[in-house]
């Protein structure tokens, strides 16, 4: 059983179904990408998972079921989300914005340890502390919003799309981030990208979303060799 | 020469100077309780209108633990902090908490139901007797360079600088006050984070009411305690809001001692000003939003219809 399980979860706004019903499986220490285009309904499956609409079916997060579960509480579980327009707390620092995702953590050793962690994945952070985070770059504050994500110590990550509107060298710099996390960390991660070719690379699992069903999934490798997958799905 | 003319007016340099302290004084007052509607405004874009009542309502308290119960002004002082905290939380969580989603307008319309309510309250526990309320300062003044200036005075720029001193340590030093920024600020990113952003605003709403009760246990030995005591104030500490920006801080602090000032030196050297005082700041708020809608300090802020 995975770490994380979708089982037919239906998700709506308002009278309108987003998800019709979808299922799907995130091992434990494993790098999981949903694809499809605009409108197949891949940032409602993040925000399924962490309560920010309202669903039917079950999601399960190592055992538990999140289902019903208020926002707050399936991030205490372990979830850290990465929500899309990067959820930047503008108006506070950088280092504020690192702090929040500390904010409920006791192990102060811990939370030094991680800070130090983040300075080593980016490294200009460190002297720009005092900045506020609203005259950051694109791309600072989607590596801004996935270090704050990391403060949490989250045993899963969910991004959604981190590579929108970032030039093609930040976005490869982003996924050499995400690898790293993965193998050195062991979080799980499942992010959602309208980039499939990048995102298939970085993916050991992939699940391509059509109008709110799950059209094909496979390994990484497998969807990027599948030239019909390639060609109806993926786009390129 | 310019000395003989204010003379000449009636005006001395020792009465200015005294008008002066006296309006930096009252300035912090206004001051404080701006800085409660401003607590509550940037967590939900509404303006708590009982904010006023609620303060008038601890300060009648307070009243009664002075003169009834016989405890020091200093003793009575924390505690009445204490009991508008929690009446401050409880308040969010029971009256608040169901309109929390709802349009800003039926707030609103919640708030100026919470003022009748303590506006009444107020007039039936302790009447409409006009009281007056011990003050924790000799009466006697200091003189400064020969210009005699009331302890009063000086005691009250004294507190409400230390409790806007505390204010900001508390939301820049503080993880808790970063958590309760961050809610008002942006509350789906703070609740991905783990932050119960419900209970931030409560205590926003706590603190807020705390705020509120030092304001009135301060004014009140100035002027005299009745139901109607913070109505004048509230509408002072909104004019303090808007002339800072009404979503900053230090706007607010700026618009309390810009309007302190103005409300001594008009209230005294215009003839009939004194009774004209309300009226001053509406004007101050009409002539503010119409020509610097963001504030003295602020930006101008264009909001979606």
């Amino acid at each position: 059983m995975g770490l994380l399980e979708l089982e037919n979860v239906v998700a709506y706004y308002g009278a309108v179904p987003a998800l019709h019903g979808i299922s799907l499986s995130v091992d434990e220490g494993s790098v999981v990408a949903i694809l499809g285009a605009n409108g197949a309904g891949k940032t409602t499956t993040l925000r399924a998972i962490t309560g920010l609409v309202k669903v039917a079916g079950d999601i399960r997060f190592d055992g538990k079921s999140l289902t019903g579960r208020s926002t707050e509480d399936v991030a205490r579980l372990g979830v850290g989300h990465v929500p899309e327009g990067r959820g930047t707390l503008a108006q506070l620092t950088l280092l504020e914005n690192l702090q929040m995702g500390s904010c409920l953590r006791h192990d102060r050793r811990g939370i030094e340890d991680d800070l130090r962690r983040i300075y080593e994945y980016f490294p200009w952070m460190k002297a720009r502390g005092s900045q506020v985070a609203a005259l950051l770059s694109g791309g600072e504050q989607q590596m801004l919003a996935i270090a704050r994500a990391l403060m949490m110590r989250p045993r899963l990550l969910l991004l959604d799309e981190p590579s929108l509107g970032l030039a093609p060298t930040v976005t490869q710099g982003i996924f050499r981030i995400i690898r790293t996390i993965n193998e050195d960390q062991g979080v799980t991660i499942l992010l959602v990208e309208q980039n499939a070719r990048t995102a298939l690379r970085a993916a050991h699992h992939a699940y391509v979303l059509e109008v709110g069903s799950i059209a094909v999934s496979g390994t990484g490798d497998e969807l990027a060799g599948d030239e019909s997958v390639r060609r109806s799905y993926l786009g390129y | 020469m310019g000395t003989e003319l204010l003379l000449v007016a009636g005006i001395s340099p020792q009465g200015v100077v005294q008008q002066l302290v006296f309006g930096v004084a009252t300035g912090g007052i206004y001051a404080s309780l701006a800085l409660a509607l401003i607590l509550i405004y940037r967590a939900m874009e509404a303006i708590n209108f009982a904010q006023g009542e609620m303060a008038t309502f601890t300060t009648f308290l307070a009243w009664t633990l002075i003169t009834q119960v016989h405890l020091s002004y200093w003793i009575v002082f924390p505690i009445t902090v204490a009991v508008a905290i929690g009446g401050g939380i409880a308040i969010e969580r029971v009256i608040i908490r169901p309109v929390e989603r709802a349009p800003i307008l039926t707030v609103v319309l919640v708030t100026l139901g919470l003022f009748s309510v303590f506006n009444g309250l107020s007039g039936l526990i302790w009447g409409y007797t006009i009281r007056t309320f011990p003050t924790p300062f000799p009466v006697t003044p200091v003189f400064i360079a020969g210009v005699g200036i009331g302890v009063q005075d000086l005691g009250l720029i004294g507190v409400s600088l230390a409790l806007l001193l505390l204010i900001y340590l508390f939301f820049s030093r503080t993880r808790l006050g970063l958590m309760m920024r961050s809610s008002a600020l942006y509350p789906q990113s703070s609740r991905l984070l783990g932050v119960r952003v419900g209970w931030m605003l409560a205590l926003g709403w706590g603190l807020s009411a705390g705020v509120g009760a030092v304001s009135g246990m301060l004014i009140a030995p100035v002027t005299v305690l009745d139901p109607g005591l913070m109505q004048a104030v509230l509408l002072y500490a909104f004019t303090a809001a808007v002339l800072g920006g009404i979503e900053s801080p230090v706007g607010a602090v700026v618009g309390g001692v810009v309007v302190g000032v103005l409300l001594a030196l008009v209230g005294t050297y215009v003839p009939g000003a004194q009774d004209l005082r309300i009226v001053l700041g509406f004007v101050v708020i009409v002539v503010v939003l119409l020509f610097r809608p963001g504030g003295l300090v602020g930006r101008a802020h264009v909001s979606r219809v």
